[in-house]
Order: structure tokens, then sequence, then C-alpha cells
């Protein structure tokens, strides 16, 4: 059974055998070293290390010492397509999440045009049908040019392939038309999505309003004006019965606003990035135009309660919100600079290194949370199940690299991470069946040609 | 012996005297008939100015001559820059023509630290957005020097628009390296959440400025506001202008420049005895010279000066 609101240009179905790799899946309770076989594109057969003969055709991969995990899902990317193709396409887009381990990428509708109408829906459909080298779904706008006024045809889109609405990179600032558009869910359907912000707080902010801001000299955005929207639309959430995912939280207080609606009935999720997770404004204080984004890295109490929503629960999911943006943008002066990083190539080694390395998070909780995006979404969550598609990533975390050293398989290279050291490398992918990535000099380059 | 001036946190007290004690030499030369010395004979400094200006550009370039640089002066108006050039292809044109320095002045935070990363040249930053203006603040340093000797346990207040002051930032980071403690005082719009992390102390009225040595207004700056940060200029003025009814016997006034007349200072204030804000002009061209003598000719070649 497959997902019918994931679109890839679905290459040949894997036969391969991965030996001895520790199998690490929450959602199944797996924790032990298995062989996994996979034959067709589906996961066979597990059995214990050296039980199952390989066999013929099937490539087989030595993975003692390595780790195997249902491949990552993430609900929040920016694949630039249509209109901004010298930032991103969804072909060099998906080939990122590939090499980052993803099997699952939700796309978000801030393109030129915006995604607003069947149209436009139709086109990224057909072009991820041919270009996608990971299973690829996508949100429609909320409103039309994401403009916060009129509602966009959200029942047409969600039949055209709309898994959820949102008008991200911008906060549906009016109440009205918000409430409007989740009593329409009940007609739509579609999960809708919500960058929260109040533009009135943010103002001309370009980072954290806190300490760091104040020695710089820029202009912050306080943590109140995300907190106080996800209050305001989890009240209406819950008043509207409807299904509501905020995306990107980033302090304390928009946790604990989550954390309130949801213990009152009101059906809402959250996400957080791993940059959010691992970052402070303290970084920013270099002024590097890397480390700018929507919203912005902000103080420690706001990364710690972020990490401690991840572990309860509270947030959901882990989200990269994968924000590419060409070299000439990102050259700019900080305040002039574009918002966002690139994170599909380092969301899972980012948590690793810094969270599950030094004990702060379970390994086990980190692979939870990075495969539960697209479920949030009504999409399968990636399993290690005997007679499911094929969905794993294995994983060396014995390996360290230098993030950006051997170049991004994304067409930018603004990422927050780049210079950085991080523990564990990607050497295979599978997405839906279908071997989608294979690291070269880890001597899986043949598995592709194999299968 | 520091390579670029981006911040007043590339000096350490040290480094601040260094430049003083030769600033104080230059400032001598200004007062001989001929005011040149040959110490940059050869070689070229660029002004690079994004932004209007006319004490610091004209110190620079002031500054620049006086040493015997050649000088290219750029204003944004009228440029390559207005047509739409990036800052990174403005810098490698210019740096085709080997300057021996850059002096940019940018409306945007970090620019300086910018340019030093795409030019061999050492790069001075005359002022990044409201991030900082190092040296206005070693000016302010040597003209308060020479006017009550040395700064440790003195009292300065820093009164006004602190939020888009890049003076008022430097101000803080160079008046406590020489000892000094630092207030700031302004309409709580107009300080930055969190500007105690600096070090300084926040007050939010005049009540307590007798107890200042030095009182530093700052210039309300219409033109980077955006918004109504306070409900009125007279409302403003009735809380916060520095007058002479407000000052104490002892006490100097200092300001950047250019002063609103009547706003956050009286006319009485800046015309005064006290008012030390024509000397903080003079101290510009000296202390510029000092800045620029530090970072092309170093220490070993002091003599030169002399």
């Amino acid at each position: 059974m497959a997902d019918t609101k994931l679109f890839h240009r679905s290459p040949p179905p894997g036969n391969l055998l991965i030996r001895g790799g520790r199998v690490l899946d929450p959602r199944s309770a797996i924790d032990a070293p298995l062989d996994v076989l996979i034959r067709d594109g589906v996961v066979a057969e597990l059995g214990e290390p050296g039980a199952i003969p390989p066999p013929s055709g099937a490539a087989v991969i030595e993975a003692a010492g390595k780790h195997v995990f249902p491949a990552f899902s993430d609900p929040h990317v920016h694949l630039r397509t249509p209109g901004q193709e010298y930032k991103e396409s969804i072909a060099t887009g998906t080939a990122a999440g590939a090499a980052g381990g993803f099997c699952q990428l939700i796309a978000m509708p801030n393109t030129t045009p915006t995604i607003d109408q069947v149209s436009v829906l139709q086109a990224v459909i057909a072009t991820a049908r041919e270009q996608a080298q990971v299973p690829t779904g996508f949100l429609a706008a909320i409103t039309t040019g994401l403009q916060g006024r009129e509602l966009t045809e959200m029942a047409a889109l969600g039949d055209a392939g709309a898994l959820g609405f949102s008008d991200d990179g911008k906060p549906v600032v009016s109440a009205g038309v918000l409430r409007k558009a989740l009593a329409y869910q009940r007609l739509a359907g579609g999960v809708i999505a919500l960058h929260e912000e109040d533009p009135e707080l943010s103002g001309d902010g370009v980072m954290h309003e806190g300490a760091v801001s104040a020695r710089l000299g820029v202009a912050g955005i306080p943590s109140v004006s995300e907190s106080t929207m996800i209050a305001r639309d989890g009240a209406i959430a819950r008043y509207e019965g409807a299904r509501v995912h905020f995306q990107h939280l980033s302090c304390a207080e928009s946790v604990a606003a989550l954390e309130l609606w949801r213990s009152r009935g009101a059906q809402v999720s959250g996400e957080a990035t791993p940059h959010h997770l691992t970052l402070t404004d303290e970084a920013v204080a270099g002024l590097d135009s890397n480390l700018k984004m929507n919203p912005p890295l902000r103080a420690e109490a706001d990364r710690q309660a972020l990490v401690d929503g991840l572990r309860s629960g509270v947030i959901d999911c882990v989200a990269t919100d994968h924000a590419p943006h060409a070299r000439h943008e990102k050259e700019m002066p900080f305040e002039q600079a574009p918002m966002g990083t690139t994170g599909l190539e380092t969301a899972f080694m980012a948590l690793y290194t810094e969270l599950v390395k030094p004990g702060v998070l379970p390994l086990s909780v980190v692979v939870e949370r990075m495969t539960a995006g697209g479920a949030l979404y009504g999409l399968l969550a990636p399993r290690v199940v005997v007679g499911e598609p094929a969905n794993v990533v294995l994983v060396d975390l014995q390996r360290e690299w230098k993030v950006g050293e051997g170049g991004y398989a994304s067409r930018s290279e603004n990422c927050c991470f780049d210079g950085r050291r991080l523990s564990g490398v990607v050497e295979l992918t599978v997405a839906a069946g279908s071997v989608v990535f294979s690291a070269r000099g880890s001597g899986l380059a043949s598995v592709v040609e194999v299968s | 012996m520091i390579r670029n001036l981006l911040s007043i946190d590339d000096l350490d007290r040290a480094g601040i005297e260094r430049i003083l004690d030769r600033a104080r030499s230059f400032a001598e030369v200004a007062g001989r008939d001929i005011k040149k010395v040959p110490a940059l004979k050869g070689r070229t400094v660029v002004n690079l100015f994004y932004e209007a200006s006319t004490r610091t550009s004209s110190s620079f370039e002031l500054a620049a001559k006086r040493l015997s640089a050649d000088v290219v002066s750029i204003r944004s108006a009228g440029s390559s820059v207005e047509k739409g050039e990036s800052l990174r292809d403005t810098v490698q044109t210019l740096s085709a023509y080997a300057p021996a320095a850059i002096v940019i002045r940018s409306p945007y935070a970090g620019a300086a630290t910018q340019v030093a990363g795409w030019t061999d040249a050492a790069v001075i930053n005359a002022g990044d957005g409201k991030h900082e203006h190092p040296t206005q603040a070693l000016l302010d340093v040597f003209t308060l020097t020479q006017a009550l000797g040395r700064l440790e346990g003195r009292s300065i207040w820093i009164v006004g628009d602190v939020l888009h002051s890049r003076v008022a930032r430097s101000g803080i980071i160079a008046f406590q390296r020489m000892g000094a403690q630092v207030t700031v005082c302004g309409p709580p719009t107009l300080i930055p959440r969190q500007i105690e992390a600096l070090g300084c102390v926040r007050q939010t009225t005049l009540e307590r400025l007798r107890e200042a040595d030095v009182v530093y207004v700052l210039r309300m700056q219409h033109e980077r506001m955006h918004e109504a940060y306070v409900p009125s200029l007279r409302e403003y003025t009735q809380r916060y202008q520095v007058n002479l009814a407000r000052l104490r016997a002892g006490q100097v006034v200092m300001h950047p420049g250019p002063v609103n007349r009547g706003v956050e200072l009286s006319g009485d204030a800046i015309d005064c005895d006290a008012s030390l804000i024509g000397a903080q002009v003079r101290s510009g061209v000296a202390v510029r010279m000092a800045v620029l003598y530090e970072l092309l000719v170093g220490v070993p070649a002091l003599q030169a000066v002399a």
C-alpha cells in the first residue's frame, strides 16, 4: 500500500541484503543487530545476523557496527519549484533529502507563483513524478498569494493531491480569516500548518531579541511574536475542532502554549528544527548570514525547552525547514540577507552529535521524532516491518565529517552547520523500496546499478 | 598591532592607550603651519561611504591626506553602488587599485567585517548600521582624557536614543575598558532589552544625572525610526533634554553630532563652557590619523612621526 499523495520518479525496486547492522525502529520496538532482506522494494525478511543467505542478484551490504533506522520523514522543506530554481529544484532538493537519509518530504507552497490553485499544484506534481528522487508531498496555500485575505479552493486542491495547507513564510495574521480556513477544513480535509508570528511584534527584526541583538545593534524579533500567535490559534483550533500543526517552534513560551491547548483537547501538533534544537543566538554574534533564519535562533533557555518538548513528545517531530538561498543572496550584509538555512543533509547528524552523543536525548527518541513528520499529515510512518515498503537508512555513527567539505547535494550551500564537524555518515538511503542514495567511498556505489 | 579596526572590541586597553598617545603627537602636528607628515606617502586610502556623513568622512579624508596618502572617496550617490552593484563586487573592483586601507561606512551591521574578508587592505569600520562606530569611541575617549585625565572610576551617563545608536554601543565598551562606569538613560522604548549584558546600568529618568561626571547626549535619530518610539518630541524634551537646569558645575557634556538643537540638548548647554562638542570634532582628525598609522605603519616606526 502506497501513499497516494506522495510523488516521485519511481526508480526500479531494490533487491539487497543489509547484513548485521543494528536495526533501531522505536515504532516497531526493534533494537538489535539483524539482517534486513529487501526483495522487489519490500522488506521481505528480518533475521539474526548471518541467518539470511544472500539471494542471487541481490546486492549485499556489510553493515556490522553500523545502524539501520527507518528512513527519515521531513514535513517542512522548500524545494523552490516553481520559479526559484536558481536556489533549488525538485531534483536537487530531493537529492539533498536522499543524502540526508529521508524517504518522505513535504514541500511548502511559497513558490513563484504560489501553489494556491489546482493548475500550479498539478504542475509541481507532474515535475515531482519526473524528478523527485524521494517521495514528495505538497501543501497548498491557505490564502491566495499568501496574502492572508481570501481562502484558496482548498477542497479542489485537496482532491488534486495537496496533503494540507500552509502560508508558511508568513503568518495568517487575521484571526477571522484563520477561523474560516479552520471551519472550511471540515469540507476540504488536510492538516492546516501555521507559521506563527505577529508582524507587529516582529517589526523589522532580523534575529532573536536579547543580549546578543542588544550588543549587535540589530533589530530583534521577540519570542512573544511567535508564542502569542500560538496561544491565539490554539484557542481558535479548539473552538473549531480543527486539526492544526504549528511549524518551526522556536521558544519556550511556544512549547508551553502548545502543551496547554493540547491538554485542553485541541488537535494541535508541533515541529522543531535541528538548528533551533542545537544552536542559540550566541551563534549569530559574528553576523554570519547562514545563521539568519525565521524564526530566529533563540536563547539557551528556549533551546532547552525545545529539547525538553521533543523528549516529552509535546513537540511531535523534527522538521528541517530546509530553505536554500543562492550564494549571492546570502553574501549580503546580515540585515539584508534572506532568512533561511538548508538542513536536509545535516538534520540527523546535527541532532546525533549535539544531543545524543552528550547523553541529552536517547537515540531512539531522535529516530522516532525524525520519522514522525509525515504521519502527522496522514502518511505512513516509515518502519522496518516485514511486508512493508522498504524505507531504511544506513548510518555509520562512528565516522565524522566536516559539513560542506565534500560539497552539497542541494543546489545551495547556505547551511548553518557549514564547517562544523558532525558525527554520523549516511551510507545508504532506501525510499519506497528503491535505493535513492549510496555514499561514495563506502563501497556501496555499485548498489544502484545492481538494483 | 591589529590588522583591521572593525569593532572597538578589537582593541584592549593597551591598544587604546597606544592610539591615544599617537593621537596626541598628531594633534601637535595639527598646530603647525605645515600639517603634513610623510608616513603614508605613496599609499592609497579608499573611503567608501554608503551613508550620508559630514564629519566622519571629512575627518577620515583629512587624516589620510595629512599622512600624505593618496585618497579616493566614494559615496553611494552617483556611483556604481547606486546602480545595484553588490558590496562584494564594489570591494573587489576597488581592491584592483591595491589600496592600503578601506574605510567603510554602511547602513548595515557587519558590513565592515564582510569587507575585511574580501580584501587584503586594512579595513576600518566608520560605522556599520546601528552596530559600531569604533573611531568615534576612540575620539571620545581621547577628548575625555584631554579634559579630565584618566577615566578610571568616572561615571559616564549616555542619554537618549541608545536603541538606534552605534556610537552608544562602541562607547559603552570603550569607556568601560578605560575603567569608567557607564549608565544608559532614555525612554524605555529606546533602550535595547538586555543592554545590561554589556556591563552598563540602566536608568529610566534623569533624576540621578547629577551623579555623572560626563553626560554624553545622543542624537534623536529620526531618520532611523520607522515608527513612533516616543509619543512626541515635546514629551521627550520635557523628560530627557539635557540643559543647564539639569547639569551641575563640574560635569562635562558631549554629543557625537549633528545636534538637534533644542531637542536632546538645549542651545545653552551646547554652547556652555562644560561642552566638549567642539573638542570632539577637533579630536577626530588626530585620532583617525593615529588609527591609520596603527594599522598601516605600526609601532616600530613611531619615531617617523616626530
